[in-house]
């Protein structure tokens, strides 16, 4: 993983100076609110219903066992001994002090981490592929672009005061494990003969209003991602809209403008920067590509290492289900990569003791190099775990609660965290994900059901994703009431479709009930072997409606 | 006669302090500062007071030929919807322009003043005027400025300590003209 010089750790002991005079001269009243709002916000600080909150950026996911270390330390000394991973692949304490804010950030800056930029109307924390540099579609690996963009948009002084909030994520394989086509720029990485380059989408994007992103650039060479970013955001800086905070997004500029349109007046201020100070050098990409080579991968033959694998599966239900769910293959023969669940029932999604958070730790440095990925879907992933050591990893995850064999089912939520915690919320979240979990918690019945993605937000801004569900639930005020909105057929793969509302909403009490006969219907009408998204996208949403909405007869 | 309802420009309108730093100084306000007017308010190159001024861009482009004599005493302020290149490579003609921040969370003029200094070759006294605050010095410093017309109750001293907020950058902009990526010190 990309490791600090002494000049990342100069910018970022800088940074916490900085906001140490900033929460200082706040505390003093020389700070109004209005004005520390923008300032928190760059760093992560929210203001919550309960308490502050405090989003801690986790570039790209990766985590090395030091830095879990770190952060289970910080959640047990400055909080109540747990956090949250977000759906933005960031980590979040839900109960610090601000005047505790400072002494945090600088024991984050010890093991290189920061809370830079995981908030407010600036570039956002870049996300990619937690399988990158492992899986066996991947076309190159995104994480070396990752971290030339995570330097390029850190304390840009151009783009810190956006119109609105800016998310680009990169996707290095095939399949799209990123969500880029709803993100503010998706990088797609591409091949064109033995070069590299990018197709480039911009205005996806989800909240009040779900676009899925439009292709301004079919191959853009690789020593021009940055400055083509820069070329981006510096039209989105001067004709994004500012006088509605709803429209502010660059999606609805390039709906208003035309992707055709936006396009142009990119390439053109492109034109004009292109050879400038932000091209990539051979040396500078050389240079981020050296941090994100392969680990000391032992050699193994793979045949006998799967059929190995295979007999210790064939032995044990339990273990041969969870590798059926929670591996994923590995380029390298004899390797797998594992998905560590944060979603046993009754535990908010993304919700990790300090305990857990060093167990991680143990794993990754016993199992997988050190590092572990932080996944959208909230999870942890252990990239590079050789198969003959699987069933000792499964019994160790196991201990921890950590071997829940639900990856990508129905009980595989995404879940916002919700009226129990955010103060935008219509509505709870983790109850409703808690309640599904324990109405569908029959594992054959799960693995029937297969691949389904349900997204669960407390409101319209959908952090967690609701319009991209195969099954999508969104919290909504009904006079004041806790209604919940169901949708249909979204999905963030690279066919990328937004869910479509099924009809009027329901109380809390009726959600399970009504997902029970959503997954009826499925079951009466897929054909052998087809997944939940395809049987809806062959039989629309009609069958849905008609059995939820049945008259009780 | 009662005006009718304006059709200029209504939003808020840069303040013009007494003191200012300039190149990390605290100095007097050498120049006044003419508003955005409505199109009544009739000002030519004539009724034009002498003296250092700087005129709002929409007053300054028609009476652009006409104040050419006087022009090193004659600034332009661009508003944040008001791009560079509405002065383009005039920029060089010009001993002072300012860009206005209407409120510090408007950051087009960023953007203005990166591309006058690096697209238009400015090289005279950029100055931020309007709602921007103490902590967007360095920000402002590296797009460009170099003089700041603070508005806010702050003393001027205590900004200058925020002008240098960080001794090291990723980015080049227009105080580093390299990207950190090329002075890693490569092979
Ligand atoms: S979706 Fe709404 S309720 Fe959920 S975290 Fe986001 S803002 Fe809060």
């Amino acid at each position: 993983m990309y490791r600090y010089d002494e000049r990342d750790h100069t910018i970022i002991q800088e940074r916490v100076a900085q906001f140490r005079s900033q929460t200082e001269r706040y505390l003093a009243g020389e700070l109004s609110e209005e004005q520390f709002l923008p300032l928190r916000l760059q760093n992560g600080l929210y203001i919550q219903r309960l308490a502050p909150m405090l989003r801690i950026a986790v570039p790209y996911g990766l985590l090395n066992s030091a830095q879990l270390r770190r952060l289970a330390r910080i959640s047990r000394d400055f909080d109540k001994g747990y956090a949250h991973f977000t759906t933005r692949q960031n980590l979040q304490f839900n109960w610090p002090q601000l005047e505790d804010i400072p002494d945090i950030l600088a024991e984050l800056a010890e093991v290189e981490m920061h809370a830079v930029q995981t908030s407010g109307n600036c570039i956002r924390n870049t996300t990619s592929d937690p399988f990158a540099g492992v899986a066996r579609d991947e076309i190159a690996d995104p994480r070396p672009y990752c971290e030339l963009i995570r330097q390029w948009s850190t304390f840009h002084p151009e783009f810190a005061f956006l119109p609105r909030k800016f998310k680009i994520a990169v996707s290095g394989s095939e399949a799209d494990r990123a969500a880029i086509r709803v993100h503010d720029i998706g990088v797609q990485i591409v091949r064109r003969g033995d070069e590299i380059g990018f197709q480039v989408l911009v205005g996806g994007g989800q909240g009040r209003t779900p676009v899925i992103a439009e292709q301004i650039r079919d191959f853009l060479p690789e020593e021009d991602l940055l400055s083509y970013l820069e070329a981006i955001v510096r039209v989105y800086n001067q004709l994004g809209r500012r006088d509605n905070k709803y429209k502010a997004r660059i999606k609805i500029l390039v709906k208003a403008l035309g992707a055709e349109e936006f396009g142009r007046r990119v390439e053109r201020e492109w034109e004009q920067i292109k050879d400038g100070a932000d091209k990539l050098t051979d040396d500078a990409l050389a240079w981020a590509k050296s941090f994100f080579t392969a680990p000391e991968y032992k050699t193994f033959d793979g045949a006998v290492s799967d059929a190995a694998l295979q007999a210790q599966a064939d032995d044990d239900k339990a273990f041969s289900r969870w590798l059926e769910r929670n591996s994923f293959p590995h380029r390298v023969p004899g390797y797998r990569a594992i998905t560590l669940s944060t979603k046993p029932t009754g535990v908010p999604p993304g919700d990790v003791t300090d305990r857990q958070l060093e167990a991680i730790a143990d794993l990754a440095d016993e199992y997988s190099f050190g590092e572990v990925r932080v996944t959208h879907e909230q999870n942890v992933v252990l990239a590079d775990v050789p198969q003959d050591r699987l069933l000792e990893l499964w019994q160790a995850a196991r201990k921890h609660g950590f071997a829940t064999p639900n990856i990508g089912t129905l009980t595989d939520m995404i879940c916002c965290p919700g009226g129990d915690y955010c103060s935008l919320a219509n509505a709870k979240s983790i109850p409703v994900a808690e309640a599904i979990q324990r109405r569908f918690d029959d594992l054959d019945y799960l693995y029937d059901l297969g691949d389904l993605d349900l997204n669960i937000s407390g409101c319209m801004n959908a952090c967690g994703h609701h319009h991209v569900g195969h099954i999508g639930i969104l919290g909504v005020d009904k006079k004041g009431e806790e209604f919940y909105q169901v949708q249909l057929g979204g999905s963030s793969s690279e066919n990328a479709s937004l869910a479509k509302v099924l009809g009027p909403s329901f109380s809390r009490a009726e959600v399970t009930e009504v997902i029970g006969k959503i997954l009826d219907i499925y079951l009466e009408q897929r054909r052998p072997e087809e997944p939940f998204i395809d049987t809806y996208n062959r039989i629309g949403v009609q069958p849905f409606k008609e059995k939820v909405y049945a008259k009780a007869s | 006669m009662p005006k009718p309802a304006s059709s200029g420009k209504a939003g808020p309108q840069p303040a013009n302090p007494e003191q200012l730093i300039l190149d990390g100084r605290i100095v007097a306000n050498e120049w006044r500062l003419l508003p955005q007017t409505d199109e009544e308010t009739e000002i030519t190159a004539e009724s034009l007071a002498p003296g250092k001024v700087i005129l709002p861009y929409s007053l300054w482009q028609p009476l652009r030929s006409a104040l050419a004599p006087r022009k090193a005493e004659i600034g332009v302020w661009l508003d944040s919807d008001e791009t560079a290149d509405l002065i383009g490579k005039n920029a060089g003609k010009l001993p002072l322009i300012a860009v206005h921040f209407p409120a510090f969370a408007d950051g087009r003029g960023f953007t203005t003043a990166r591309l006058l200094r690096e697209r238009y070759g400015y090289q005279g006294e950029l100055r931020a005027v309007g709602a921007f605050m103490r902590d967007q010095l360095t920000y402002l410093r590296r797009c460009g400025f170099n003089a700041f017309a603070y508005e806010g109750e702050q003393p001027l001293s205590g900004l200058l300590e925020s002008l240098n907020d960080f001794s090291e950058s990723y980015q080049a902009a227009v105080d580093q003209p390299q990207s950190l990526f090329r002075r890693r010190g490569l092979v």
